[in-house]
């Protein structure tokens, strides 16, 4: 065995322990590492639109937001419909790429600022949408959300319930992590293929310069929509699956702050490749949750009592690490492999 | 007379309500090197640009059977007729070698694709020596050569190349000329569009001379070399 496989082993392993380990700290820390994983999901998907087409999308969070209504609509009480999730999932990816692709068609020609004000006005048209569609027909059942949906379930398994296996207890958020574990060992493997793929190739050729793009033979029209719809449909997954775990979704949880959460992971995890998109994920994912836990005793430690309101503190560290991110890593924490490399010569140049 | 390679008849450009093409026909034949001179915001660019069906033009584009005019431009490169555009457009980002990669995108013949690779590095060893630099940082000589060996690697029969000598240092046009005469004796039809008149005039056998969006004059370039008008307006004379 050469030491990669070795690693990888020893990585899968790690993360099999993680959630017994973390069930030890507190199960408010699996969910916290479950939100993470779907924020890689996010993360990922909108990679696709703004690390590799290099379209500005501000209104991502809108897909997501389809996708967990999706979910909620077709598997709680509200129409009394309860379908299994292999129907719902795809369900929901198919809406939100669709969503996608509505969302694309009219921004064809628009790039940079322009498209980042579309998309965050499409964004929060889908927002005000869940929250009206309540009259003449109760949809989304307006700004007080759908409550009682049903969790993920196997068979008989039920994802809420604590089970023990093997003398182990496994809470629900534990066996909701492995099932996230899963799709996310699939989402990577799609979005590694992508990166490498004709279509990836196609992407990055419309970031860089349409109109060579046009004259290599690309036709940016479908290549754009594509991305969109690609990009979104990881949204709508991740959306089910959130609306699954939380079993309530209100409009307020897909709000334009959400959004831009999901692109500073992508900015700050560096644009374009899989691996640095998922690490900036976590790591703004985990980051302000640590904050929550760490600001307020460390303050009192320090001393003996709060001095600055714990959550205003939180954020002013949080957006502090950002800037000092950005300020020293430009390109982000692991950029795109050419990117690095342009950075590098660049300075060689200026020298 | 046997049917012209490319032949546009009539061809207009509107941007908005100003009309920067107004009505030009000309043709090229197989094996031509012919160029397009005129002063800025004659509309040479515009008409290259409509030929490529990179901005909506009216009239007739005629190239081989096909009417490009009802063609989009991504399917052209698949006809045999490749662009480099103003101001080169190469894949700052990418490298050197995922550039030409890029010309060859519509092509599934690999085999192929790596032979033309290799010719192309013979023929422009500068890039051949730069081939894992990102383009971004090449100088503006070596990205123009980028983006002539690019569009070759779509194994063009038609090239259109517009304003090839663009901010480049005279000894650089030069050398970029070279290699167009050299891509013109492979073979390869040339339209170049040029504001340098008379290095285009040298290289090319026939010139087409564009003001305010009319055609003024068409001839053989000695003539054209020799006309009082061309002298004085576009040679300095």
């Amino acid at each position: 065995m050469n030491r990669k496989t070795i690693g990888f082993i020893l990585v899968a392993l790690a993360l099999l322990a993680l959630p017994l380990v973390l069930t030890q700290v507190g199960t408010a820390w699996v969910r916290i590492a479950n939100l993470a994983i779907l924020f890689v999901f996010l993360s990922l998907g909108l990679n696709i639109v703004v690390g590799m087409a290099g379209l500005l999308d501000l209104g991502y969070i809108a897909f997501y937001a389809v996708g967990a209504y999706v979910w909620a609509l077709l598997a709680s009480p509200h129409f009394g419909l309860h379908l299994p999730f292999w129907v719902i999932l795809p369900v929901g990816a198919l809406c939100a790429c669709v969503a996608g692709a509505v969302l694309g068609a009219p921004t064809l020609r628009l790039r940079g600022d322009y498209l980042a004000i579309v998309t965050l006005g499409f964004g929060e048209i889908v927002r005000i949408f869940m929250n009206n569609l309540s009259a003449p027909f109760n949809i989304t059942n307006g700004p007080k959300g759908i409550t009682r949906i049903d969790g993920f379930s196997v068979g008989g398994l039920d994802f809420r319930a604590t089970d023990t296996f093997l003398g182990i207890d496994f809470t629900g958020p534990a066996k909701y992590y492995y099932v996230l574990l899963l799709l996310l060992l699939g989402v990577i493997i799609v979005n590694l293929r992508l990166q490498k793929s004709r279509i990836g190739r196609a992407w990055v050729a419309i970031r860089e310069d349409e109109v060579a793009a046009k004259a290599a033979g690309i036709n940016t029209r479908n290549v754009k929509l594509l991305a969109f719809a690609m990009g979104a449909s990881f949204g709508g997954i991740a959306g089910g699956m959130f609306a699954a775990m939380q079993g309530f979704v209100s409009p307020e949880s897909f709000i334009l702050h959400e959004s831009i959460m999901v692109l500073a992971m992508v900015v700050l995890g560096g644009m374009g490749n899989v691996w640095g998109v998922i690490a900036g994920a976590l790591l703004l994912s985990f980051v302000p949750e640590f904050l929550r836990y760490t600001v307020e005793p460390v303050q009192k430690a320090l001393f003996g009592h709060l001095l600055v309101e714990p959550e205003v503190l939180r954020m002013l560290i949080f957006g502090a690490a950002l800037v000092l991110t950005m300020r020293f890593r430009p390109a982000g924490l692991w950029p795109e492999a050419r990117h690095q490399k342009e950075m590098g010569e660049m300075k060689e140049a200026d020298a | 007379m046997a049917r012209a390679l490319i032949e546009a008849l009539n061809l207009e450009v509107h941007y908005g309500g100003i009309t920067a093409v107004k009505g030009i026909s000309f043709a090229v034949e197989e094996g031509e090197l012919v160029c397009l001179i005129g002063a800025n915001g004659a509309g040479k660019t515009s008409t290259l640009k409509a030929l490529a069906r990179m901005i909506p033009s009216s009239g007739e584009i005629h190239y081989r059977d096909d009417r490009l005019d009802r063609l989009p431009s991504h399917a052209l490169i698949g006809k045999g007729l490749a662009l480099v555009p103003e101001g080169r457009g190469i894949f700052t980002r990418l490298t050197v070698a995922e550039n030409l990669a890029m010309g060859a995108y519509h092509r599934n013949d690999k085999g192929e694709i790596g032979a033309d690779l290799e010719r192309i590095y013979a023929m422009l060893p500068r890039l051949a020596e730069r081939r894992d630099q990102v383009a971004g940082t090449l100088s503006g000589g070596e990205q123009q050569m980028l983006a002539i060996g690019r569009a070759l690697m779509g194994r063009p029969q038609l090239l259109l190349l517009d304003e090839p000598s663009m901010g480049l240092a005279p000894l650089m046009v030069d050398k970029i000329f070279e290699v167009i005469r050299t891509v013109a004796a492979q073979g390869v039809t040339i339209l170049l569009v040029e504001q340098n008149a008379r290095l285009a005039l040298q290289t090319c056998t026939r010139g087409y001379v564009m003001e305010s969006g009319r055609i003024t004059l068409a001839d053989t370039s000695a003539h054209l070399l020799a006309d009082p008008r061309v002298r004085a307006a576009y040679l300095g004379e």
